[in-house]
C-alpha cells in the first residue's frame, strides 16, 4: 500500500504545491461554473470573468508571499 | 510548442538523475530503469489516449481545462517568485552532486548483471517526470481534435534533444534557462486552460480561438509585471 500513497503524493503534487492557491483556484472555477453562469450576461462575458478571477487569484498569491518574506 | 517546451524542462530534470545513476553505479542499471519506466508510459499513453474519445468534449474541456490550469497557475506562480528572487532557482549541477552522492552511499544489491539501486531510482525519476510530460501530452491533446499528435511529437522532440544532448555531454545540462522555459510553459498552459474551462462552460470567446493567443498574452503581462513588483529588495540593491 505504501507505494499507492506515494504514486497518490506524486499525482496531487503535479498539480498543488501551495494549497491555498489551488484551493482559491479550483473555488473560483466553481463559482463560475455554477454561479456566473447562470447570469444572463454570462455567454458574452463570462470566459472575462473567468480570466479576471484567475488572474486576481495569481496576484494575490503572489503578492502575499512577497509580503510574508519581507 | 507547450508540449515540446515543459517536455525539455522535465526532460533535462530526469537527465541529471539518470547521469547520476550512470556514472556511479553503472550505464546498464541506470539506462534499463529508464527505458522501463519509458515502456511503462507508453502503455499508458496508449491505454488512456483512446479512451478520452469516448467523453464529450466539453466535459473533457472542463474537466482538462481545470487540471491544465492547477498545473500551469503553479507553474507560473514559481516561476515569478523565482525570477524574482523570492525563491532559489532549480539547481542541475547541485542536484548532480546530491544525487551522486547519495548513489555513492546506497547499498550494492546485484541481481544477475543488474545493480537493483540504481535500476529503481532511474525507474523512479524516469517515471515521475514522465508522468508530468504524458498528462501534459494527453490534457493538450484532449482539448480539440487533432492537437494530440503535435503535442505527442513535441515531447519526443524534447526527449530526443535532451538525450542526445546528455549522450553527447555526459553532464547535466545546467546552462538550460529552466525557469524561463517554466515561466512561457506557465503562461501557455494558463492561456490554454483558461479557454478550455471557458469553452467548456459554454461561453463564447470574443475572437474564438483569436482568444487563446490574446490570453497568453495577458497572461504573460500581468505574470512581467508582478515578478518585477514582487523582485527581492536585496537583488535590486545588487543591480
Amino acid at each position: 500500500m505504501r507505494w499507492l500513497k506515494t504514486v497518490a503524493a506524486e499525482i496531487w503534487g503535479l498539480f498543488v504545491d501551495d494549497g491555498s492557491f489551488a484551493g482559491a483556484i479550483v473555488v473560483w472555477l466553481a463559482i463560475v461554473l455554477f454561479g456566473v453562469r447562470r447570469l444572463a450576461w454570462a455567454s458574452r462575458w463570462g470566459g472575462i470573468a473567468l480570466f479576471a478571477g484567475l488572474a486576481l487569484v495569481l496576484i494575490e498569491n503572489v503578492l502575499r508571499h512577497t509580503r510574508r518574506r519581507r | 510548442m507547450a508540449a515540446f517546451l515543459a517536455s525539455l524542462v522535465e526532460c533535462v530534470e530526469a537527465l541529471t538523475v539518470i547521469l547520476a545513476v550512470g556514472t556511479v553505479r553503472g550505464w546498464r542499471s541506470a539506462l534499463a530503469g529508464a527505458a522501463g519506466a519509458l515502456a511503462v508510459l507508453a502503455f499508458l499513453v496508449a491505454l488512456l489516449g483512446p479512451q478520452l474519445r469516448r467523453i464529450p468534449l466539453h466535459v473533457i474541456q472542463l474537466g482538462v481545462g481545470t487540471m491544465v490550469l492547477l498545473f500551469g497557475l503553479r507553474w507560473l506562480r514559481k516561476a515569478i517568485l523565482r525570477a524574482a528572487g523570492r525563491i532559489p532557482l532549480h539547481d542541475e549541477e547541485a542536484a548532480y552532486v546530491k544525487n551522486t552522492s547519495a548513489m555513492r552511499s546506497g547499498p550494492l544489491s546485484r541481481t544477475g548483471n543488474l545493480d537493483r539501486v540504481a535500476v529503481a531510482a532511474a525507474f523512479h525519476i524516469t517515471m515521475l517526470e514522465g508522468t508530468e510530460v504524458v498528462f501534459l501530452v494527453i490534457a493538450l491533446g484532449a482539448g480539440r481534435a487533432g492537437l494530440l499528435l503535435p503535442a505527442s511529437v513535441g515531447a519526443l522532440i524534447a526527449l530526443a534533444v535532451v538525450a542526445g544532448l546528455g549522450l553527447a555531454l555526459h553532464r547535466p545540462l545546467a546552462k538550460v534557462p529552466e525557469n524561463s522555459l517554466k515561466f512561457a510553459v506557465g503562461v501557455l498552459l494558463a492561456g490554454f486552460g483558461t479557454f478550455w474551462v471557458g469553452e467548456g462552460a459554454g461561453f463564447s470567446w470574443p475572437g474564438s480561438d483569436l482568444a487563446i493567443p490574446a490570453l497568453v498574452a495577458a497572461y504573460l503581462a500581468i505574470a512581467l509585471v508582478l515578478a518585477a513588483a514582487a523582485r527581492d529588495p536585496a537583488i535590486q540593491a545588487g543591480n
